[in-house]
């Protein structure tokens, strides 16, 4: 059996590598930054351990002004920010800017919930054994909260696919960017559907690593 | 800060002296053999050579600031516990008993009065001398607070490795302790696999794990079965025998103070109601909260009902007042409830206790609601003569 596609095979698979690029980096820069803010925000609310309201309000309106900006809003409005960070304000290093810092707050805010989640028992029982603040913060909140963190990890990469869809418009390429060059603009149904169906792949895939990752992590 | 400074001075000769016989002087050994040294310089080592263990509340007060406005929860506490006894704090719910307790590691702090540790003032203490302070006293709660993300083993081993601890010698520790709490093949296991009863075990060897001289106990028993209850007071017991440390327990459990308690002391309302030695409190009980609370314990009350149940009868609401009736089997009296219901002229609902019969008499205590509203007869005539209803009736509290 043959069968030929309307676009080079090779155009998909390069669409795959920047979604997967951009996805990827991304994700790991909210990961990385996302974490740190949610610690900041958790141990600064009233009652942490680091109580400084005003601290808690600064960031919390910080990342709640970047969650209240649409995504395609945000990237346009960021250009001056990823030409000086990037050199260049096309491409998908161009697009990794704005990717990062929306899906950033996003991701902090699960992680705070999950966070704040954590049985002050368990902070309690570290204080009384003599941790120090940064060592409750290393022992009891990272690793009790972490199935929570995995799982709104997880969500912020679903939507990190989704929002990478959009970076055609600063000619980020990626899957979606194909799919709305030929599936939309000349009418390529074929495109559309493989693109779909690729993205469906991708996205299950994800969920369910994540999700499986969360239940061995309950069920241990 | 030093590797060893968590050890206290002075007990590796004591715990040698206590190093006789059993499991505990096993671990005992195990520790002897650790290379520990003997740094700390300052005032608090020339008070441990007096006593290891001792606490002192010198006129301690505690208000809570709350949404709904200011909480008395403590006040003018003094009291004295001795090292390497094991005290008791017993109390109605709310009476202050877990307040009194951390202010002793400071997870509270007083708002009034001191609190001394082997003659040191708690509140004076910067923010490493209250990690080694705690480090010297162990706690333990009712709902355990292991780790769920961590082994048994990284449980029992977390006190050490933040005390930087060389990981050689945390081996051996936690490997000696979970043989002391008979948990020895669990070291791999996750808390979340482990019985209450176990888990309770690992909260007790996680509180021993760096020699500690005061062992706190809010309820440690509390929510364990009766069996498992037992093996961790028998624990308790050893712990305190051996290795003489003090152990200071808040309980519901009546019978826990009279197995292992040596002194005990009634909180009533953030106050002490009374102080003093287990079989004087208990066998002549001076204080109406005291009688209340043996009483209340004595009929082994259900949870929901010993929390709602108020000394005072509520103002302004509907409640119900409970009545513990009381049989000996003498006179062949049994609960007739016909009578019962004619003689007290209201509506009797029986909610809790039972009888044994014992070479036929009926022997035991009913608890009975009557509707707060409803004018009873004097009590006391209804125990004696031909209108005899019970042997004993008393009243011991309200529910609304
Ligand atoms: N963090 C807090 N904020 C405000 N009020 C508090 C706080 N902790 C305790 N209280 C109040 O202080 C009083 C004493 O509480 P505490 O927990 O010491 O009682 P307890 O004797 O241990 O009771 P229980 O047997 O139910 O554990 C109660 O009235 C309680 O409502
Ligand atoms: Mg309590």
């Amino acid at each position: 059996m043959s069968f030929e596609l309307s676009i080079p095979f090779a155009q998909y698979t390069r669409a795959f590598a920047d979604t997967f690029t951009m996805v990827g980096i991304s994700g790991a820069i909210a990961f990385f930054v996302g974490i740190p803010v949610a610690v900041l925000l958790n141990v600064t609310t009233p009652g942490g351990f680091l109580a400084s309201p005003r601290l808690n309000r600064a960031v919390g309106s910080v990342v709640n002004s970047f969650r209240a900006t649409p995504f395609i809003v945000l990237m346009v409005a960021l250009i001056p920010l990823t030409r000086l960070i990037t050199g260049t304000s096309i491409g998908v290093w161009a697009a990794i800017v704005p990717l990062s810092i929306s899906a950033t707050p996003f991701f902090a805010r699960i992680a705070e919930v999950s966070l704040r989640e954590v049985d002050p028992g368990l902070v309690e029982a570290a204080q009384a054994m003599g941790c120090k603040k940064w060592e409750i913060v290393r022992h009891v909140y990272l690793p009790e909260a972490l199935p929570g963190i995995i799982g709104g990890f997880t969500i912020t990469l679903v939507a990190l696919i989704s929002s990478s869809a959009m970076a055609g418009a600063v000619g980020a390429g990626g899957l979606g960017d194909l799919a709305i060059r030929y599936g939309y603009q000349r009418f390529d149904t074929e495109v559309m559907v493989i693109v779909i169906a690729v993205l469906i792949v991708l996205v299950t895939s994800v969920q369910a690593a994540g999700d499986y990752y969360v239940r061995w992590l309950r069920n241990r | 800060m030093s590797v060893n400074e968590f050890v206290i001075p002075g007990l590796m000769p004591l715990l040698q002296r206590q190093a006789e016989s059993g499991t505990v002087a096993k671990l005992v050994n195990a520790l002897d053999a650790s290379p520990l040294r003997e740094t700390r310089t300052d005032a608090v080592a020339v008070a441990d050579k007096k006593a290891i263990g001792t606490v002192r509340f010198e006129a301690l007060g505690k208000v809570y600031q709350s949404s709904a406005g200011k909480v008395s929860a403590l006040e003018d506490i003094s009291l004295d516990i001795q090292a390497g006894s094991i005290f008791g704090i017993i109390g109605r719910s709310g009476a202050g008993k877990s307040s009194l307790l951390r202010t002793i590691n400071r997870l509270e702090t007083p708002s009034s009065g001191r609190v001394w540790v082997d003659g040191v003032d708690v509140a004076a203490l910067d923010e490493n001398g209250l990690v080694a302070l705690r480090r010297r006293i162990g706690m333990i709660f009712q709902h355990f607070n292991l780790l769920s993300a961590k082994t048994v083993y990284e449980n029992v081993a977390l006190p050490l490795r933040v005390a930087r601890v060389p990981n050689a010698e945390i081996h051996q520790r936690v490997t000696r302790l979970l043989e002391l709490v008979g948990l020895a093949d669990k070291h791999a296991t996750y808390p979340g696999r482990l019985s209450g009863g176990q888990k309770q075990r690992v909260g007790v060897a996680r509180a021993l794990a760096t020699n500690p001289e005061i062992l706190l106990c809010d309820e440690a028993t509390s929510a364990l079965d009766p069996e498992a209850t037992q093996s961790i007071l028998a624990l308790l017991r050893d712990i305190n025998r051996q290795l003489a440390i003090t152990i200071i327990l808040i309980t519901h459990e009546m019978s826990v103070i009279h197995e292992i308690a040596d002194r005990v002391v009634v909180l009533e309302k953030g106050r002490i109601a009374e102080e003093g030695e287990v079989w004087k409190v208990f066998g002549n009980p001076q204080h109406d909260a005291t009688r209340a609370l043996l009483l209340l314990l004595e009929h082994d009350l259900p949870q929901d009902l010993r929390a709602t149940l108020v000394h005072e009868p509520p103002q302004d609401k509907a409640f119900e007042r409970i009545l513990a009736f009381s049989y000996t089997g003498a006179g062949g009296l049994e609960p007739d409830f016909i009578r019962i219901g004619e003689a007290l002229d209201t509506r009797v609902r029986l909610i809790h206790g039972g009888l044994d019969r014992i070479q036929g008499h009926a022997h035991g205590r009913l608890l009975l609601a009557v509707d707060g509203r409803a004018q009873l007869p004097k009590l006391d005539n209804l125990t004696t003569g031909q209108g005899a209803i019970a042997h004993d009736i008393q009243e011991i509290g309200y529910v609304v």
